[in-house]
């Protein structure tokens, strides 16, 4: 049976801690470009806390909103790729193939949720972070785009040791970089393929909307919210 | 008496070709070096990275893609224009028609430069043509990048052909009038020219052809263009009205730099007697109405935006109307439409000053144009976490400059080798009511064509 993968993002529950974009930084080899580039804009977060505030001081809420690729069903960015660098892959997810890259930066224009990062220079480690890459996840060059992959290392991980020990793949057992590091446990990981998985429950849920749904891209994570903050029951 | 006038005329407009003057050394000397600069620039952003422009995200587009829609826009002046003029049969046309014929081909060359310049990987760029890869890898037709392509190669090839084909008599003509290498390189390029009534038929039926096929060509390579940007979900850029709209607007600054162009023409090669009043008059007519219609979409394009009110088209919008944006907007608004308005409307103000004065603004005004649909909708796109600015930095600044000093260059280095208004053109202009045939056929008897 094919795969089709998914998320749910319980805002919620998340404290808005950044542990996922930590995470996801060391585990996808994603470069730090320094505060100068990063005033510029050249900041590389494949995912994102979005922090949105309502009212003055001092009577401010602040709401966060994880935000990552939405591997959407129809993805605008797919299309425009003149080489086919960005392409769906068998299993719903949006692939980023750097080695077809060539850099027109389409892509991130047509994206309708900001979630490609270009590589505007040949990244660098100092020393010793050198050491500390992720050896499954290859080291992308300048002039590359590049966007989250719901951790594709660990899925093709799980599904080769499900392989080997000859049983199907359990629910939860694969589990993105910024999964597994959510303390508050807002951010939830599966396949949609499968009707008893925990996401697909919770992408039937009635607290669940999609981003941006409006421009007709079929997003794949469900946000999960009780509504406006005033309603929130632990207020 | 016929006989002097058309010597005359040859003369005139051969002496650029034939002398050579301190002056134009010089000059392509300095514009070369201008040239050379970008070209630096280009290698210096290849090594070390787009980093070093302002592109960033989320406005991944800058300068480089206004200028590859701006400079694409400028070729729709020649080949489109003069292709109309042919087909109409308007005679004040021989003079402008390879002026502007001219500009189309190098602002295509140009102007398809500039996708490769913005390229993170332009060493791969090969990758958008259709060869047969053994890995089964083929460019994607989806992608409006790939239409560019072709559109843009098909145009390039026809606006030369288009181009070289009215040049065949002319490059004749100067190989009878040379000895030595220029003989030897015009016999070359006139391909046999004897000036047969039976070569200039099927000059005149090639001519013909080419003129019908060209229109659809340029129009559907602006449009393809605006394809570009209006196949993205992006706020602003996913219209309807976006290939008219291009189209109007590339005709427009097309028409713009040919009457710049045919008055830097005039003065520097003294041909104030072939390039007359009437030619810029005409040519201001015609900008006059592209003003207008251009006026309208821009406007039409605001109202449907502001009365469909969703929110994150809005925040593009009022970005260009009272934000960050507005006053590039309004100085666009400025030299678009008030002021050619009244240069181009008032009988008695349309001078040439006032046309070429016209024509500048215009110029500068339908490259923030480019710029204006181009950066603002990137700069409020997505979620508003996410909204950014953008700001050129000193590469993409120099790399534009020089876009237009290339221009330059081949411009002076064509008019050196080729006389810059058709003469055989000129010639047959002088003798309205004669067959072009018939004319040559008593030149041949006169011995004035071997």
């Amino acid at each position: 049976m094919s795969h089709n993968w998914g998320m749910a993002v319980d805002l919620d529950r998340c404290t808005g801690c950044e542990a996922c974009v930590v995470a996801c930084h060391s585990e996808n080899n994603i470069p730090t470009v320094g505060a100068t580039e990063a005033a510029r804009g050249r900041a590389m977060h494949w995912i994102r806390i979005e922090r949105y505030w309502e009212g003055e001081f001092p009577d401010v809420k602040v709401k966060f909103r994880p935000v990552l690729c939405q591997q959407c069903d129809t993805a605008p960015c797919e299309p425009v790729c003149p080489t086919y660098a960005s392409s769906h892959s068998e299993e719903g997810l949006n692939s980023q193939i750097y080695n077809r890259c060539i850099g027109t930066r389409y892509c991130a224009n047509a994206c309708g949720y900001n979630v490609r990062f270009f590589n505007f220079f040949t990244p660098s480690w100092d020393k010793p972070l050198h050491l500390q890459l992720n050896p499954d996840v290859s080291v992308r060059e300048g002039g590359v785009m590049e966007k989250c992959t719901f951790c594709i290392q660990r899925i093709n991980a799980g599904k080769i040791a499900a392989g080997l020990a000859q049983r199907p793949l359990k629910d939860g057992e694969i589990q993105p970089a910024c999964v597994q590091s959510c303390t508050a446990n807002a951010l939830v990981f599966g396949d949609l393929a499968d009707p008893d998985s925990m996401v697909s429950k919770l992408a039937k849920s009635p607290r669940g909307t999609k981003l941006l749904e409006e421009l007709g891209t079929k997003p794949k994570i469900t946000y999960l919210q009780q509504g406006s903050w005033d309603d929130a029951p632990n207020k | 008496m016929t006989r002097r006038t058309n010597n005359s005329l040859t003369d005139d407009l051969l002496r650029p070709v034939l002398e050579t003057s301190t002056k134009f050394y010089v000059t392509a000397g300095l514009l070369a070096l201008i040239v050379a600069t970008g070209f630096g620039t280009w290698f210096y952003q290849i090594y070390y990275g787009l980093g070093v422009t302002g592109d960033n995200w989320p406005v991944f587009w800058g300068f480089h893609e206004t200028n590859f829609v701006f400079w694409i826009g400028i070729s729709h002046a020649g080949t489109l224009i003069s292709a109309i003029l042919r087909i109409v049969n308007a005679t004040w046309r021989r003079p402008v028609t390879r002026c502007a014929e001219v500009i189309t081909a190098f602002a295509l060359m140009i102007g398809a430069l500039f996708p490769l310049i913005h390229l993170g990987r332009p060493w791969l760029a090969w990758w958008l043509i259709p060869y047969p890869s053994e890995r089964f890898l083929w460019p994607n037709y989806r992608s409006p990048l790939v239409w560019d392509f072709f559109a843009i190669n098909t145009y390039l090839i026809s606006s030369l052909l288009f181009l070289a084909l009215p040049a065949i008599p002319d490059f004749a003509l100067i190989r009878d009038r040379t000895t030595g290498w220029r003989n030897w390189f015009y016999g070359k390029l006139s391909l046999g020219w004897q000036g047969t009534p039976k070569q200039w038929h099927r000059l005149e039926s090639a001519m013909h052809m080419m003129a019908l096929a060209i229109i659809p060509i340029a129009i559907s390579v602006h449009t393809i263009v605006s394809f570009d940007f209006s196949m993205a979900v992006v706020p602003m850029w996913h219209s309807t009205i976006f290939g008219p709209y291009f189209v109007v607007g590339a005709i427009f600054s097309g028409i713009a730099a040919l009457n710049i162009v045919m008055a830097i023409v005039r003065k520097t090669l003294h041909l104030e007697k072939y390039l007359q009043p009437i030619h810029f008059h005409n040519l201001g007519k015609l900008m006059l109405a592209m003003s207008l219609l251009w006026g309208y979409f821009v406007f039409n394009e605001r109202l449907v935006t502001w009365y469909g009110n969703t929110p994150h088209e809005m925040a593009a919008l009022w970005s260009t109307q009272m934000g960050r944006y507005s006053p590039l907007f309004w100085t666009m608004i400025f030299f678009n439409f008030v002021l050619p308005f009244p240069l181009l409307a008032i009988r008695k103000v349309r001078s040439i000053t006032a046309t070429v004065i016209a024509s500048c603004a215009v110029v500068v005004g339908m490259w923030l144009e480019r710029f204006l649909i181009i950066v603002p909708s990137l700069s409020y796109k997505g979620t508003p976490y996410s909204w950014g600015a953008y700001l050129p930095r000193w590469p993409e600044i120099v790399i534009f400059s020089s876009s237009f000093a290339a221009m330059a260059l081949l411009y002076l280095l064509f008019s050196k080798f080729i006389p810059i208004i058709s003469i055989w053109e000129m010639k047959v202009g002088e003798h309205p009511h004669i067959k072009v045939a018939a004319e040559v056929q008593e030149a041949e008897a006169a011995g004035e064509l071997v």
